[in-house]
């Protein structure tokens, strides 16, 4: 055994014991976070993993993502000639060409050298990338301080390449090497040239380099963002399967503590999130908050407890208190109260993010802390809170006049048994001026397709969406444990809302109340008439040109993007204009996560940006699916000055096409 | 030292109906809520509780239904909570409705020295605001009525100082204490109740004062105390209206021959 040789052994015994060490240091302060069962269902675990980590299939949604796919493969494969060359260090003689025989070994060799070299590529495309041509979401205050360490990264994988081609090349010019490795052998041609001596000493440096430069690598993981190589795979394992944006429900008990103050009150699921975060900004570029200028950031959200957590973790971990608070004045490892309600529970961030990352429900968590435990809200909200509270709908109006809407279409009272659904309008259906015509024109539809359908009248109670999504989940608990009794009391089987918002509610929130019965959106029941045939539209409306605007919590939250369109399809004979950002992808109005409520104390207007784009489109109406959508569209086009513009609901348009001419 | 803030559970008014043949409420069905004004007494005296240590009751007169808004009063953080309920002080006016009151704040006072009273300045049912001013000429106390702010409150000189809001201006004034104040909504705005206070005042006890406790003459109490009743409530009948100018055509005309209008009346302090 030589010099180098023992050398050689020290050095990986220590870089080894250090990289266990510091991962054992982080992922050890994942036993801080509150328990989360995300065990359950290891088959759809083990296939959203295989999709997601494996399949890369939100790296690839975007065109450059193909380089990240190539380097992740890359870095797969390359584990083996790692591993190889590691325990050849480490063992004299030890080699794949013992195990496997003769030509499979040549072929997997030559491989190594073949993805290698697409790995080179990749990192030099990647850094220049970086350097010379950055998206907009990297130019970010704190990730240009991280984009040291990304180029540090990025010189280290290009080093092992390079060195790993030289020290072959080198041992195929001196004829001890695997000549059928093509690129090394391409390389060696260059050195023929150079002595036997010096050879062996490129050689011998370039194994050193490789050597050190690999396990400077392995220890630098830990200790940035590049955490993520270890992380990604189980977090995407470990995703939730629930609606993300269905958090658990509370236990309301004496001296229980509700949501998240400190960074320990996290679900683990949530602190390894922070851990896996790769910073790549696709969550910030969708953010309807971060991209009008408000102080909110998804990532810069996961940044803060990470850091957080890093800082207050090892005290927290043996039972003392961190120094650093997880919401106030914001700086690194603090997210400020304006930042908090500035997310309107969108989904953007949740249902782009490569990784799994669920970032909107670590909001909403700290919202449910700051509502419940201290009372810090935005001013405006007192009176929504003790309006729902008291008259259970968000403007204070008398429950008696919930029905009014109805009045003249007679006595449609839900009947037990011989109703076949029932219309829960919802209180912006049944209160708000402008949506009201949206129920009625919804009410139409039905009866024209000879649908059974009754209301509830004034017994009908808000859902309490809003207040679950502001983080009032003492008050929306018992508003849905009410509801689910009344709905069982009046044996409702089938749910039809024209609020996209009562609909996720019904649907997701209250199944964790006891809710299973069958809750459907407009949009599906009216495709689902035109599709049977009991719909027949007699003409086309004058709607000039239509463009279609996805509601989140219908789109993003549930996944019904077909419907709607379909229903326009139909009743316009024309496939709806669609905006840059749909569908997945679709910007919000703004209105969402109980910011109805809240007035935009800074940046721009969020529906002033969806409206730009939409106008873009030169639409003449503007179709939504949802109250809320309804009103922010309409007000943005009156501040727009762009009367020209129509806005309706896909029922208004449905209706309209429904009427005989006169 | 106490602080105590009186407070009337009401109708919630916006879903009121009155019945045409009895000229009553109609009640039915219809939800309580806690006198809007007195929201702020009772915020204003858990603010002083806060400021000055003070011990703060909430006290109310009503049908043993009333608890539910006692309860509220604890969630929201008072110290302690005081029902005055009795079939002898049902159909009170203002008047035996300040007589009860007072009762109990003097015999809380021969407990503990009672330096703030606070009350709304008048229910959104009877909006008399006569209560308060009642309670005040009853006790001795002195009377600040339609306060917006208090300023201070010195427990050893025994004084305080608190601000007016009055038509077009304000009023800074002292006064000795104890004194009672009627409050307007502008002084604060009222908390939220966090979940541990609201999980904790639905096993807190309120007290129950009878008249076996208040010992008041039975001729000074409830209907048989009250020398007012309410013999017919009605809605007013609107005259007809003008229509002046035309507000969809010409909105900055008619907005001008309104203002002349007004200007004419001198309904505007131009």
């Amino acid at each position: 055994m030589d010099l180098q040789h023992l050398l050689f052994i020290a050095i990986f015994a220590l870089s080894t014991a250090s990289f266990v060490y510091s991962c054992q240091q982080r992922l050890g302060l994942l036993g801080i976070g509150a328990r989360e069962d995300r065990f359950d269902r290891p088959g759809a675990r083990l296939a959203a993993a295989m999709s997601y980590a494996f399949g890369q299939k939100r790296v690839l949604a975007r065109p450059y993502g193909v380089n990240h796919f190539l380097l992740f493969w890359a870095f797969l494969f390359l584990l083996l000639a790692n591993g190889e060359f590691l325990v050849e260090g480490l063992v004299s003689g030890a080699s794949l060409a013992r195990l496997l025989p003769a030509a499979p070994y040549r072929l997997l060799t030559a491989l190594f050298d073949l993805v290698s070299l697409v790995a080179l590529v990749s990192v030099l495309v990647a850094a220049a990338r970086r350097l010379f041509f950055p998206p907009s979401y990297l130019g970010n205050d704190y990730t240009s301080a991280a984009s040291g360490e990304a180029i540090l990264i990025l010189a280290m994988i290009a080093t092992l390449m390079a060195a790993f081609f030289l020290m072959n090349a080198a041992h195929i010019a001196l004829g001890t090497g695997d000549a059928w490795r093509p690129v090394s052998a391409a390389l060696a041609a260059g050195l023929s040239r150079i002595s036997p001596h010096a050879l062996q000493m490129v050689a011998q440096a370039a194994w050193w380099v490789h050597a050190l430069v690999l396990l400077a690598f392995m220890n630098l993981l830990p200790r940035s963002k590049h955490m993520h190589i270890l992380t990604a795979i189980p977090n995407c394992y470990f995703q939730s399967l629930e609606k993300p944006n269905t958090l658990p429900r509370e236990d309301f008990a004496s001296g229980a503590r509700y949501g998240v103050q400190e960074v320990g009150q996290y679900s683990w699921k949530d602190l390894l999130d922070s851990l896996s975060c790769t910073e790549c900004g696709r969550c910030q570029d969708l953010c309807p908050a971060h991209q009008t200028g408000k102080p909110l950031n998804p990532r810069r959200v996961v940044h803060d407890i990470k850091v957080n957590l890093l800082e207050n973790g090892p005290h927290l971990k043996h039972g003392g208190t961190g120094g650093v608070p997880l919401v106030g004045q914001a700086k690194q490892g603090t997210i400020s109260e304006e930042a908090i309600w500035s997310c309107t529970t969108c989904g953007a961030c949740t249902s782009v993010c490569p990784v799994l990352i669920e970032q909107m429900p670590k909001i909403v968590k700290l919202r449910r802390h700051l509502v419940q435990e201290q009372a810090s809200f935005p001013e405006e909200l007192l009176n929504l809170f003790e309006n729902m509270e008291q008259r259970s709908n968000p403007w204070g109006m008398p429950p008696a006049d919930r029905p009014k809407w109805s009045a003249p279409l007679g006595d449609r009272t839900y009947r037990p048994g011989a109703t076949e659904y029932l219309f829960f309008a919802g209180c912006a259906g049944a209160f708000d001026n402008r949506n009201k015509q949206v129920t009625v024109a919804l009410a139409n539809v039905l009866d024209r397709a000879g649908v059974s359908w009754g209301i509830l009248g004034k017994d009908e109670p808000c859902c309490g969406e809003s207040l679950r999504r502001l983080g009032n989940e003492y008050v929306f608990d018992r508003m849905a444990r009410q509801n689910v009794e009344l709905f069982k009391e009046r044996q409702v089987k089938k749910i039809v809302t024209q609020c996209p918002h009562c609909f996720s509610a019904l649907k997701n929130d209250y199944r964790q109340f006891g809710l299973e019965v069958e809750v459907i959106h407009h949009s599906q029941l009216i495709a689902a008439l035109v599709r049977e045939g009991r719909l027949s539209f007699s003409r086309q409306p004058e709607l000039g040109k239509v463009a279609f605007h996805d509601s989140c919590y219908l789109g993003r939250h549930n996944d019904i993007y077909l419907e709607p369109r379909a229903v326009l399809e139909a009743a316009t004979g024309a496939v709806p204009a669609e905006m840059p950002r749909h569908r997945e992808n679709a910007f919000c109005c703004g209105a969402g996560g109980g910011r109805m409520w809240l007035e935009e104390q800074s940046g721009s207007r969020i529906n002033l940006a969806r409206l730009n784009e939409a106008v873009k489109q030169q639409p003449d109406t503007l179709c939504v699916s949802c109250p809320y959508c309804m009103t922010m569209m309409e007000d943005g086009l009156k501040d727009l000055g762009l009367d020209r513009v129509a806005v309706k609901d896909i029922a208004e348009v449905a209706a309209d096409a429904l009427r005989t001419k006169p | 030292m106490l602080v105590i803030s009186c407070i009337k559970q009401v109708p919630d008014t916006t879903q009121v109906k009155i019945d045409p043949v009895t000229n009553t409420l109609i009640r039915d069905g219809i939800p309580f809520i806690i006198n809007p004004y007195d929201a702020h007494a009772l915020e204003e005296g858990l603010r002083l509780k806060d400021r000055y240590g003070m011990r703060s009751v909430a006290l109310s007169m009503g049908p043993p239904n009333t608890v539910a808004t006692l309860r509220k009063a604890y969630a929201l953080g008072v110290d302690e909570a005081i029902l005055l309920s009795d079939r002898r002080f049902g159909g009170a006016d203002t008047l035996a409705t300040s007589k009860v009151l007072s009762a109990a704040i003097a015999r809380l006072a021969q407990e503990e020295e009672v330096a703030v009273v606070l009350c709304g300045k008048q229910t959104i049912d009877g909006d008399t605001a006569q209560v308060g001013p009642g309670i005040a000429s009853r006790l001795g106390y002195s009377q600040l009525t339609l306060v917006d702010r208090i300023e201070w409150v010195d427990p050893l000189k025994k004084r305080i100082r608190v601000r007016r809001k009055l038509e077009g201006r304000h009023e800074i004034v002292e006064a000795p204490l104890p004194v009672l104040i009627t409050v307007v909504r502008e002084l604060n705005r009222p908390r939220y109740p966090v979940v541990a206070k609201r999980l904790e005042a639905e096993d807190r006890e309120v007290a129950l004062w009878d008249n076996a406790v208040l010992k008041l003459e039975e001729e000074s109490v409830g209907l048989k105390g009250s020398p007012t009743w309410v013999s017919k409530i009605f809605s007013p009948e609107r005259e007809q209206g003008e229509i002046i100018g035309n507000g969809m055509a010409d909105p900055h005309g008619a907005a001008l021959l309104l203002l002349d209008k007004l200007a004419e009346k001198d309904i505007l302090a131009l």
